[in-house]
């Protein structure tokens, strides 16, 4: 199969999503090869998403929260059991937000390295495809996926610089790249020796 | 072993939504405003895409989190809860733009669904960008500038997709188009940031970090 500009164009987006059956893929990497002018179009539509899938790019009023706040406070009628609600409330916040830091530190904490032990590389992810990682997450997720952690604090970038940054793909989202035969292939050479040679 | 591992993330953070939800419908309204709270950046987003002016979408963003608030009961579990608040967002700030701002000028460019296919019309090098450079306040600025300058069908689409990470899917839901649409539009708007931001931020950016003079957009 073999693919011109025009089509390349077409279908960058969806290349960049890993959302191209397998034979258009190999066609267009072959065409990526060859052809600066592509090239330039993939390297600038992935510096795109990438800048714009920073969480820096939403830049929120000063004071937004604040007045949103009051906003709510005025227009929504407390419960007759506003008093007794409050100190439900704060009580679940406090169990809800330390149990939730629990489970953090004495998972995470206790073994920083969980995530380099217990998750598979996966085999064949499209090191090209634009992937979803939270600072505090541990997998790499495609956009829109339910499970992707702290969705607040997100950011978007190559698949790349996802395995090589030590997160490991999603077992839901990414689930087709996960196997039971692991290897290393398709891995940046250099991620292997980053990692001491240690299977990830 | 590898699913409970992975699990310990959302999965704990939608229990405490679902949880809040469930305790807000049983009449403790004063929890609201921290179900909503990790999105508000978000809403406020999704809001401002629309209507392209802080003082409007601010207002529509609160409007939506009322919306939401009165609709609660409405939310079926099957949804994410954040898919269902932009999705009213964006409802609510299509509305108020048709109603308060009719006539609200649109970019010349592309505010119609174009026909035929999109020809990149510059093909400079644009070297990879250190996530860095974003820090700096103008670089953000170009860039907004560069996504106001989309017509609102494909800044819509782009925000919804690239900036707030729903799924194809869920872009489609929240704006009522098919995900062809979604796909065709979002295609268009990528190759269109990178037609009028590669002259500027591409080659020399991280030396001399400004835009080449005489090159478009700005």
């Amino acid at each position: 199969m073999v693919v011109n500009c025009e089509q390349v164009w077409q279908e960058i987006s969806n290349y960049l999503e890993d959302d191209v059956d397998p034979n258009l893929r190999t066609a267009m990497e072959a065409h990526f090869r060859e052809c600066d002018r592509c090239r330039s179009v993939l390297e600038g539509t992935r510096n795109v998403i990438q800048l714009y899938g920073d969480e820096r790019m939403i830049d929120v009023p000063l004071g937004f929260g604040h007045r949103l706040q009051r906003r709510l406070e005025e227009s929504i009628q407390p419960s007759r059991r506003r008093f007794l609600g409050w100190m439900v409330a704060a009580a679940a916040a406090v169990v809800a937000a330390g149990s939730f830091e629990l489970s953090k530190s004495s998972v995470f904490r206790q073994q920083p390295e969980l995530r380099s032990e217990h998750a598979q590389p996966g085999t064949g992810v499209p090191l090209d495809m634009m992937v979803v990682v939270s600072s505090d997450g541990k997998t790499f997720h495609a956009s829109g996926c339910p499970f992707i952690h702290d969705k607040a604090h997100v950011r978007t970038i190559v698949a790349r610089e996802a395995l090589r940054e030590g997160y490991a793909p999603c077992v839901r989202c990414m689930k087709k790249y996960l196997r039971a035969d692991l290897g290393l292939l398709d891995f940046p050479s250099d991620w292997v020796a980053r990692s001491g040679g240690k299977r990830i | 072993m590898l699913e409970e591992v992975t699990s310990l993330n959302s999965p704990a953070e939608r229990f405490n939504e679902e949880t809040l939800i469930r305790r807000i419908r049983e009449g403790e309204h004063e929890l609201f405003y921290e179900l909503i709270r990790p999105y508000e950046r978000r809403v406020y987003s999704a809001a401002f895409a629309i209507l392209r002016n802080e003082a409007d979408a601010e207002d529509a963003a609160q409007e939506a989190m009322l919306k939401a608030f009165k609709h609660i009961r409405q939310f079926r579990a099957e949804a994410r809860f954040s898919t269902w608040l932009i999705q009213i967002t964006v409802n609510e700030a299509r509305m108020w733009r048709r109603k308060e701002h009719a006539h609200l000028v649109e970019p010349i460019v592309d505010h119609e669904d174009a026909e035929g296919n999109y020809i990149p019309r510059d093909f400079a090098d644009w070297r990879e960008i250190p996530s860095e450079t974003l820090e700096r306040k103008e670089i953000r600025e170009k860039l907004a500038e560069a996504l106001e300058s989309l017509g609102h069908i494909y800044r819509e689409v782009f925000v919804l997709r690239d900036m707030q990470h729903l799924s194809i899917d869920e872009t489609a839901k929240a704006l009522g188009s098919s995900t062809a649409s979604v796909k065709t539009r979002l295609l268009r708007a990528r190759l269109m940031l990178r037609d009028l931001l590669a002259p500027g931020l591409g080659g020399s950016w991280s030396t001399r970090l400004h835009f080449a003079k005489g090159t478009k957009p700005w």
